[in-house]
């Protein structure tokens, strides 16, 4: 009866035997996924972009070095997004995995570890932010408003690193918290603020001073300002290494939060 | 297969305030037994199964699994043993055959292998028709079997099933009956929690009988009866009221006598012959039956009748 299971061959073993998975998942959800991920920040650029835009004179010196309103606010409304993905993918199917269907703990009984599991999932969240991202810059492209194509190559990156600065922090938040009422705590009081005032749609120094210091101290500015330098092609080296490094501290942080939390729910009790 | 010794398990932090729910028990299961944790509700069953499927940290004692130590060699442990934990932990989103194909990835099977094992394992716990089916609309039964064909996509040595039958009714118990003991006999150890009586004596060949995290009592079906129970019980109903004042006339003629608010129990080797004493001193019960003792009666002498939760 024995026929003996592989044991693993490296760190990224475990989580490629959950690739089947998460593709088994996404085939079921894709379809309901391409309105708010695919639609909505379109409306949000027709909206605001070119329709309210057109009223804002693309003073360059006033925008952050923009030449039209729509060529500030679309790297802004793309950082935006990458979040708000983030904050769908990590908030409730990850409470559903721990207590309503309990699927991380069909997970455990088998040869696959926390780790493991935390890293194909977030493996995931990173496909969901680079096909939502890879689509609005597609669409985005023939508005004439990206002035560097690699800087639009490596923002493309920027959302990947964004995205992996919320989706762990948000992870780890998640799975101790456990309680589905604290999410609409975090929506309100996270993910609208920060959508609004983080300098997606106005130069944060328009900002009163204390404001405006809250605003560069919260991750969603780091990554709409370091997208906004790339397709601008106005890359400052000094201050998107600041950035890259917070986002990276930050991802990094939460990455080790996420694993401690979860195997505290999964397997430590 | 399995070997325990003086293992615990407490919950909660490492000050006072901890529950004990496993508190120093030691089992040896040997290859192909069928071996059962008998017990009410918060005996600890699930904790210790918990442990032996190398997911839950033993907090003292000695525990090898297949000869590992589940702290040093989990996942070689969780590679070779199946498990059906007491809660299902399907995803009900997902069709059958998904369910179980994703969970053979997880243990590193190749695809095609994977999926030729679905097949097989489908036709086993007959579910074939229900491959394309959404979880979400099996019923209850058939969960439990999908459960069970899952646990054996990786062909474990080691079977763990924590009350694999509570919530079924008898129709799909039954079915789960006859697929577990068919790989009983193709000699497949079985572990298996639960506070049935029957699904004990049918499918164990060992027990032990635990109660607030400690075994209480060891051994086959028939030798706990033996043991724990005289071979006949004889089943007395007095009028209502009556049976208090009735008790102490015959409480000599059996070995253990048990008041019940609607009938005595007379624990006795030989039931007609106590029942025909109790004539003899003019009584007369309004209705009297003798039966063989069962494991119930071991159980619940053992772990009184008393209601927990
Ligand atoms: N994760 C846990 N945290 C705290 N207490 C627990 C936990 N799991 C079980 N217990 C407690 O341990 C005791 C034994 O539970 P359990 O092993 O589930 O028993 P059984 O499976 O026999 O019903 C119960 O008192 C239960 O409340
Ligand atoms: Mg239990």
């Amino acid at each position: 009866m024995a026929t003996p299971v592989p044991l693993r061959t490296g760190p990224f073993d475990g989580a490629g035997r959950l690739v089947d998975y998460w593709a088994t998942v996404y085939r079921r959800t894709w379809r309901g996924s391409v309105i708010s991920s695919f639609l909505v920040p379109l409306l949000y650029i027709v909206a605001m972009g070119v329709l309210l835009g057109g009223f804002i004179k693309g003073d360059p010196a006033k925008l952050e070095g923009a030449t039209s309103y729509l060529a500030f606010v679309a790297p802004g409304m793309l950082a935006a997004q990458s979040m708000t993905t983030v904050f769908g993918e990590v908030t409730y199917p990850v409470i559903s995995m721990i207590k309503w269907q309990k699927v991380y703990f069909s997970m455990v009984a088998t040869p696959l570890t926390v780790a493991d599991i935390v890293l194909a999932q977030l493996g995931f969240v990173m496909f969901r932010v680079a096909t939502v991202s890879a689509v609005f810059l597609a669409v985005m492209a023939p508005f004439g408003v990206f002035e560097s194509w690699s800087g639009v190559v490596a923002a493309f990156f920027v959302q990947l690193l964004l995205g992996l600065a919320f989706a762990t922090p948000i992870f780890a938040f998640t799975a101790f918290v456990m309680n589905e009422n604290a999410f609409a705590l975090i929506f309100r009081l996270g993910m609208i603020p920060l959508f609004l005032f983080s300098g997606a749609f106005f130069p944060i120094t328009n900002l009163s001073a204390p404001m405006e210091w809250f605003a560069r101290v919260t991750p969603l500015w780091h990554g709409v300002d370091l997208s906004r330098q790339l397709v601008l092609g106005r890359l400052d080296a000094s201050s998107a290494l600041v950035h890259v490094v917070y986002l990276a501290v930050l991802a990094a942080a939460g990455w080790w939060l996420t694993v401690r939390n979860l195997r505290r729910r999964l397997v430590e009790t | 297969m399995i070997r325990a010794v003086d293992l615990r398990k407490s919950f909660g932090g490492k000050d006072g305030d901890a529950v004990e729910a496993v508190s120093g028990i030691s089992v040896d299961v040997g290859r192909g037994e069928a071996f059962g944790f008998l017990g009410p509700n918060g005996a600890g069953k699930s904790s210790t199964m918990r442990m032996i499927a190398a997911v839950s940290p033993v907090t003292s004692g000695e525990l090898r699994i297949l000869g590992m130590d589940p702290a040093v060699d989990g996942p070689a442990i969780r590679g070779r043993i199946g498990v059906c934990p007491q809660e299902d932990t399907l995803d009900t989103e997902l069709n059958v055959l998904d369910n179980l194909y994703i969970y053979g990835r997880y243990f590193g099977l190749p695809r095609a292998e994977v999926r030729q094992r679905c097949e097989e394992l489908l036709e086993f716990v007959q579910l074939t028709e229900k491959a394309k089916s959404k979880v979400e609309d099996l019923s209850g039964g058939m969960k439990r079997r999908l459960t069970i064909a899952r646990s054996l996509i990786n062909r474990p040595d080691l079977l763990l099933l924590d009350e694999p039958t509570t919530g079924l009714d008898p129709q799909a118990r039954h079915v789960v009956w006859d697929r577990l003991f068919r790989l009983k006999q193709q000699g497949v150890t079985l572990v298996l929690t639960t506070h049935y009586m029957d699904e004990a004596e049918q499918l164990c060949d060992r027990l032990v009988v635990m109660d607030k995290g400690l075994i209480v009592a060891e051994g086959s079906p028939a030798e706990l009866i033996r043991t724990h129970s005289t071979r006949e019980v004889a089943e007395l109903r007095f009028g209502i009221g009556e049976n208090e004042t009735v008790a102490p006339k015959i409480e000599d003629l059996a070995e253990r006598i048990e008041v019940l608010p609607d009938r005595i129990l007379l624990y006795t080797q030989n039931g007609e012959e106590a029942i025909a004493k109790v004539h003899e001193r003019g009584l007369d019960p309004a209705m009297s039956l003798v039966r063989r003792s069962s494991l119930e009666d071991v159980f619940l002498r053992l772990t009184g009748r008393t209601l927990v939760d």
